[in-house]
């Protein structure tokens, strides 16, 4: 695995010009992820009706793999059923732990060359695991990609 | 290759080796050095030879063991030259060190409404266990600003000591930025206002000369694996009158004198302070690295580490899109730096295809990252081994990232 199946121009394009990264005023759900190690952080919001999420936006400052992860992961949760939206994230880890899976990953696709990166895994992953925070509770929800871990110098 | 890379670098077989297919560079010295062969077989000749436990063995081994682990106590009393070997107290790494003074001269002296100063550069070691001592007692821990430089303000510390204030935490060199702070200065202005002062010399020994006398710190925490020696090892040095009135520790075996329900009485320094089996071969460990470090020029070694240093420093300063963090005049060793679009943890990971080790993250100084306003940054970080082609490949990678990224 090269440097280049990393970062793909898409992910590249999705670092540089994350879509949905905007403060979302009306919305149901929010939580806060976190990775100490890096510092990266996000802050995301999501609108859902009936049980779609009709729209999702995010805010926040991370690593070209976490923002663009976030980036396609906003694109891709648009307008989808709660569900299905947790089903993909269950899909999207298997594929990160290098577990092939049947189906397409749309947008989230062109992530899967993470799974090569061991120690860059968690920078993709921090967006899903504040998708999934968000929908767990109705408060404001702040998760750490290290449990209470601070990392080392 | 300068002089002295050329002639270490046989003691250090660990450096020839490939990552990724390029040969490493490991420009992660802040975070630990690597260990010369000498250090290795020291540890190692104990377990071949003397391994028995210290204190109180009558048999040979054991006393041998004693020598041995008493006399590197020596070793690390005359190499920061303090008074008596008396006031090294060994611990587990500059962390414990800390948190040793936090726990017994903090928990005796501390009061609510006390102040406690931590510079904005200090690594959690030496924020963390004073917030943690202040929250018990009452007490208060006040941040001492710095400059953009990342240099401590001494005005602004002065104008901190016209309150009352128990102790005064800095390090002496910054893992983050580089930083050699003015420990003399700071420890002549605190001792004016009646306050002690706590250095962290982890990032010290290695690069800078250390001399607790002269300097007049009251406590100077060590770290043996920053200075070529074991991980899991470090030293604790106190003014003999202060361990002295202080409450032990831990408590278990060797501190004491006499135990009984009735009543027990604690052992004299240094001893009081090491309940428990101590790690033998690590103190031997670090008085080796300490030995190495002694039967070399070391002021000639840290000449060289600095022209390295101000190599890096231009070359960066050279590429565009880049900015260095922490640009005191009184620096050593780090290089710190953030790039205008690219993440550190992205420059870390393809700097890492390169062959290059070096740190991202916060440094265990968030509150630094925060006063720089930066998330994270890179750190590259030299030590007696590395060469200006270990810099040359750095930069390359570096134009590699800013490559990919366009």
């Amino acid at each position: 695995m090269s440097l280049n199946d990393l970062y793909q121009e898409t992910i590249l394009d999705h670092g540089r010009k994350p879509r949905n990264r905007r403060k979302l005023d009306s919305f149901t759900h929010e939580a806060q992820g976190h990775n100490p190690l890096c510092g990266d952080e996000i802050h995301l919001r999501l609108n859902v009706k009936d049980g779609v999420i009709v729209d999702v936006a995010f805010e926040g400052c991370g690593c070209a793999i976490s923002t663009a992860s976030a980036s396609l992961m906003t694109m891709e949760l648009k307008g989808r059923k709660v569900e299905e939206a947790e089903a993909l994230f269950e899909k999207f880890q298997l594929h990160l732990r290098n577990e092939k899976v049947a189906d397409e990953l749309g947008e989230v696709e062109c992530l899967v060359g993470v799974a090569a990166f061991p120690e860059r895994i968690k920078c993709a992953i921090l967006p899903w695991h504040a998708f999934r925070a968000a929908m767990a509770g109705d408060q404001l929800r702040v998760i750490s990609t290290e449990g209470d871990n601070a990392g080392k110098d | 290759m300068s002089t002295f890379a050329e002639s270490v670098r046989a003691q250090f077989p660990i450096l020839d080796q490939q990552v990724h297919g390029k040969p490493l560079v490991y420009l992660d010295n802040a975070a630990t050095t690597h260990r010369p062969l000498v250090v290795r077989q020291a540890m190692d000749n104990f377990y071949a030879e003397t391994n028995s436990n210290v204190h109180r063995g009558v048999h040979c081994l054991s006393q041998r063991a004693t020598e041995q682990f008493e006399a590197s106590r020596d070793t690390v009393a005359k190499f920061i030259n303090a008074r008596e070997s008396a006031e090294i107290i060994w611990t587990k790494g500059c962390t414990e060190a800390i948190n040793l003074v936090a726990a017994t001269w903090g928990r005796a002296n501390l009061q609510a409404g006390d102040q406690v100063l931590c510079s904005n550069l200090e690594h959690h070691a030496n924020l963390v266990p004073w917030q943690m001592i202040a929250a018990e007692k009452g007490a208060k821990v006040v941040p001492i600003p710095i400059s953009d430089d990342c240099e401590i303000l001494l005005d602004e510390l002065e104008k901190l000591l016209q309150t009352p204030t128990k102790i005064v935490c800095v390090k002496h060199v910054c893992n983050a930025t580089g930083t050699v702070n003015p420990i003399e200065e700071i420890t002549r202005l605190a001792h004016l206002h009646g306050a002690k002062v706590m250095v962290d010399g982890a990032q010290a020994l290695a690069h800078v000369p250390v001399d607790v006398q002269s300097s007049m710190v009251d406590f100077y925490a060590m770290s043996a694996h920053k200075v070529y020696g074991p991980m899991g090892m470090g030293a604790l040095y106190g003014r003999r009158e202060h361990l002295e009135a202080m409450p032990p520790y831990q408590g278990g075996g060797d501190m004491i004198r006499t135990v009984s329900f009735e009543g027990t009485t604690f052992n004299e320094i240094p001893n009081k302070f090491e309940a428990g089996t101590p790690y033998v071969p690590g103190a031997i460990g670090f008085a080796a690295a300490l030995d190495w470090l002694n039967s070399m020029d070391m002021a000639g070694m840290w000449f060289e580490e600095a022209e390295l240093l101000d190599y890096a420093t231009q070359m960066l300063e050279d590429l565009p899109g880049f900015r260095i963090i922490g640009k005191a005049k009184k620096k050593t060793a780090i290089l710190s730096f953030v790039h205008e679009s690219i993440h550190p943890h992205d420059m870390g990971t393809i700097l890492d295809r390169a062959g290059v080790a070096v740190r991202t993250g916060h440094h265990c100084c968030m509150p630094l990252m925060k006063r720089m306003g930066v998330p994270a940054t890179s750190r590259a970080s030299l030590a007696v081994y590395n060469t200006n082609q270990d810099i040359k490949v750095l930069i390359d990678g570096l134009k590699e990232a800013v490559a990919l990224f366009q």
